[in-house]
């Protein structure tokens, strides 16, 4: 078979991280070619060099495509040579109608004015070539997700693809809304559709690939090819990584169970019928760090927030106990007086108020700690701020600084502190290091351990393994909502963990 | 350990309000000129200070309410019908069925209480955007006075409830002592008053100044802070002569003056107040921070009409009578105060005593304008170039 791609020596850097290092990745003509790799590999910034997003110029490294030398300046310009990528997050117009999104910037127009009738006889012809039967005037936003991706694929072909791109395409569709998606990719192949997945489901990828590249911090591990694929191959290429002194030395001192979480439910808030966690049960001893590992989008932070006040998802139901008795966690304020902390992964939309200074945003949660009948004491705040801003070592001039001026590490540190001033009994830290620099890592951690040291529960939810597995005395794996697996510090290996989320014969039924 | 914020940071931070001070002092500084010059008149006698602040209250305290309605992320459409509305209930309630001037202020407060708490459900709890909820409103009110005052004029009022807005605080020290200081009819509680109100702006302001020290804030600079302090008290003691020197201090201004201290307190200094911020900057941070923020929306709606239902009685008792049409418009008039004032669209932050000087350079401005016989026409014109100047002048000190 010809090749149709071929990408030599690609790497970009980002300031302070080499997102990739001298990537090559070919691609031959009908093939469908699967990309694995962690969080962070660099599949998603590959794709985003070929697609455009990165134009020529911004990485190293040259790029062939039908024979010819690929530089693209913009997304446009790849889609006009036939590359398409469909992203994780689908770039659908809800209000717009199944037609009006296919020729969304591609009308069947002349001079500016839609030719209706034939716009709706290529979308039905472009429908039934990826099995919907919808009516073409049907609005996006009455299909449910698995439906959705198939427009995403018909709006493809309606730009005549040859190099479609997948992006964890069944990351949020059901089983058989799966199934159907990955039987049209083959149906793609067998029409000469040269396709690229990533998916983290090898399950999937196994079904579907011909062959398979597995990214590494930014470097090719391994390229597979289908007669050697297998789930245990691709998981020690994922994970072999070497795991250096980063993580402070502790030793762990852990009392009585502090928390317990049994029997967990959650639905999703807006689609009927869709369960997000199922069935969850966990506990927390004192002085414990207590990691929750699973890829992106398995549940662990709707897990989080529906615990922290029911602040995600409905109809929830199981119980919480803490020290044994049974507390209300059914509002933020009832969840805080129970003693339950929960540091967000996003700290900039959900954990501070930016345009604030330091001493504001560390006082919100428990204003009444610094003032009596509902009167501020400004004295007392500012005391309080300084004694954490020393205590968290906050490297800002004063804690009048607006918080939008801070690094990443010391906006966590602002976050930690609000909710120590809170006085927790156990705090839930979600992806407590995300976008923090090497140092301000090793910071964070330490502080994890002087509250563990000072007899607190920590969850740690963490898509880095090898952070879970320094920090952690415990670590539950999810996987779809479900708690799959519990593993102690000894057991606990990036390969055990992997298997524990990947495999397919390890799930419950 | 602590670092020089750098003097950029430090004038950013102080410069809006001094700026905006400084905006108004030159804009009084201009009628003053102008007005002399062309019509030979005096724009800072005591008659016109006087009728500035009655021409104007009704803006400032509803400003006041609109400064946290602002604050907390939302806006408020319908008050300049809730004037009209209160105000005919106002009238109805007194001329035609004869009740005593101390039951209807509350029944009228509590009327646009109960409007803002109607509006305020369905914005905080049902999440309905508060431009259209009271886009409605202003459209509802505005009906239902009409309907009230069955088209017409209700009036005039008893002379109690005239003075809401007329009247003035009586001398304590007998009337117009004609040898005090050897000047001529000057009302002592209005200069007794306005003393003690320079010499409690010089005492709070060097109180924080010495607070900010002990904490390690780097504080404005000294100059900076007497010059603004003594430019303050001055224009206050200036201000209070003045009116001393007509009928004393307007029942209104001391009511103007008490709400306007009680609410910078309240933004400041409470936890309640404290929240609406938080909830403004960032509604759902503040929400993970265990703050009922649907509560608090709700509670800015309910003082909303609260405070509108005042400007209404005391708009009401100016013109002693209720007309179908009172209070039309009104809604932009604060608004704008607010913008000018430095508070943000999206909410989050503004201070109340901005508030009050974008207010007056509101009030300033029609006062002068219409002094010099400008039409209606340029009023609105160079009003409207005035709020886009001052939400520029934030803006383009933000990016900077």
């Amino acid at each position: 078979m010809p090749t149709l791609l071929e990408m030599r020596g690609i790497s970009k850097v980002f300031p302070g991280v080499r997102a990739l290092d001298h990537v090559n990745l070919t691609v031959e003509a009908g093939e469908i070619h699967a990309i694995c790799g962690e969080n962070g590999a660099g599949k998603s910034t590959l794709m985003k060099v070929l697609s455009g997003v990165y134009p020529h110029g911004s990485y190293e490294g040259e790029i062939f495509y039908d024979g010819q030398p690929l530089t693209l300046r913009t997304i446009r310009d790849s889609e006009r040579k036939g590359i398409i990528i469909i992203h994780q997050e689908l770039a659908l117009v809800p209000l717009l109608s199944i037609a009006e999104n296919l020729f969304l910037g591609n009308e069947v127009a002349k001079r500016g004015v839609i030719h209706w009738p034939e716009t709706f006889q290529k979308t039905e012809r472009l429908l039934a070539k990826v099995g919907l039967t919808d009516a073409p005037t049907t609005r996006v936003e009455k299909l449910g997700v698995g439906k959705q991706q198939l427009i995403e694929i018909a709006k493809a072909l309606a730009k005549d693809v040859r190099l479609l791109i997948l992006d964890e395409p069944t990351a949020a569709l059901q089983e058989n809304d799966s199934a159907t998606l990955l039987d049209l990719m083959l149906e793609l192949k067998a029409q000469g559709v040269t396709q690229i997945i990533i998916s983290h489901k090898l399950n999937e990828i196994g079904r579907v690939a011909d062959r398979i590249i597995v990214l590494r911090d930014g470097a090719t591990v391994s390229t597979i090819n289908r007669a050697d694929i297998s789930e245990d191959r691709i998981i020690r290429d994922m994970v072999g990584r070497d795991m250096a002194h980063r993580y402070p030395d502790r030793v762990p001192s852990i009392g009585e169970t502090l928390m317990e979480v049994s029997g967990w439910n959650v639905w999703h808030p807006d689609q009927a019928g869709r369960q997000m966690i199922r069935d969850v049960s966990l506990t927390v001893r004192k002085g414990e760090i207590v990691g929750i590992a699973g890829l992106m989008g398995t549940g662990r932070t709707e897990l989080a927030m529906s615990l922290f006040g029911h602040s995600y998802g409905r109809d929830i139901s199981g119980a919480v106990r803490m020290n044994g008795v049974p507390v209300d966690t059914s509002t933020v304020v009832k969840a805080v007086a129970a003693g339950l902390s929960y540091v967000t992964e996003d700290r900039k939309a959900l954990g501070l108020v930016l345009e604030e200074p330091i001493v504001r945003n560390i006082t919100l949660a428990n204003l009444t700690g610094v003032s009596s009948r509902g009167v501020l004491d400004k004295r007392v705040e500012t005391q309080v701020a300084e004694t954490y801003r020393k205590a968290m070592a906050i490297r800002t001039p004063g804690v009048f600084q607006k918080v939008v001026n801070l690094s990443g590490g010391n906006q966590q540190k602002v976050v930690l502190s609000k909710w120590l001033f809170t006085d927790p009994k156990v705090l839930i830290l979600d992806e407590p290091t995300r976008g923090i620099d090497v140092g301000a890592k090793f910071e964070i951690y330490n502080i994890m351990n002087d509250l563990a040291a000072m007899g607190k529960g920590v969850i740690m939810i963490s898509s880095e393994m090898p952070e879970l597995l320094g920090m952690c005395d415990r670590i539950y794996v999810m996987n779809e909502g479900r708690i799959m697996g519990e593993l102690t510090r000894a057991e606990a290996s990036q390969e055990r963990i992997m298997a524990m989320i990947l495999k397919t014969d390890g799930r419950a039924a | 350990m602590q670092e020089d914020p750098g003097i950029k940071a430090l004038l950013g931070g102080h410069l809006r309000e001094n700026g905006m001070l400084l905006a108004l002092v030159a804009i009084v500084f201009f009628f003053t000129l102008v007005v002399r010059l062309m019509l030979d008149v005096d724009f800072l006698s005591a008659q016109n200070i006087t009728n500035l602040f009655l021409q104007n209250s009704y803006v400032i305290i509803m400003a006041l309410g609109m400064l946290l309605v602002i604050v907390a992320g939302h806006i408020d459409l319908s008050i300049g019908s809730v004037v009209g509305f209160t105000g005919a209930v106002a009238a109805v309630l007194t001329v035609n069925l004869d009740w005593p001037v101390i039951a209807v202020i509350p029944a009228c407060l509590a009327v646009g209480g109960l409007i803002g708490a109607a509006q305020g459900y369905w914005i905080a709890y049902w999440r309905i955007p508060s431009f259209i909820v009271t886009l409605a409103g202003m459209l509802v009110f505005r009906g239902s006075t009409l309907w009230l005052l069955g088209g017409q004029n209700i009036g005039p009022f008893p002379k109690t409830f005239q003075s809401l807005s007329t009247g003035f605080i009586p001398d304590v020290f007998g009337t117009a002592d004609e040898t005090l200081f050897g000047l001529e009819r000057l009302n002592g509680t209005a200069l007794l008053l306005v003393a003690v109100a320079a010499g409690a702006v010089i005492w709070f302001g060097w109180r924080a100044r010495s607070r900010d020290a002990n904490f390690g804030m780097t504080p404005e600079p000294m100059g900076l802070f007497v010059a603004r302090n003594i430019v303050l008290a001055a224009a206050l003691i200036f201000v209070g002569y003045k009116l001393a020197q007509f009928r004393g201090l307007p029942n209104v201004v001391l009511v103007l003056t008490v709400l306007t201290v009680l609410y910078a307190f309240f933004t400041e200094n409470t936890t309640t107040g404290r929240r609406i911020y938080a909830l403004g900057g960032n509604e759902k941070a503040a929400k993970l921070s265990g703050i009922r923020t649907n509560r608090l929306v709700f509670f800015c709606f309910v003082n909303m009409g609260v405070l509108a239902a005042l400007a209404g009685m005391i708009v009401a008792a100016r013109l002693n009578s209720s007309t179908p049409k009172a209070g039309g418009g009104f809604e932009l008039d604060v608004i704008a105060a607010v913008f000018i004032g430095g508070a943000s669209m999206t909410g989050g932050s503004g201070k109340i005593l901005g508030v009050v000087v974008g207010a007056l350079i509101m009030g300033v401005m029609n006062n002068g304008m219409s002094i010099l016989g400008i039409g209606i026409d340029y009023q609105q014109v160079i009003k409207g170039l005035v709020l886009l100047a001052a939400v520029i002048f934030d803006v383009y000190n933000k990016n900077k």
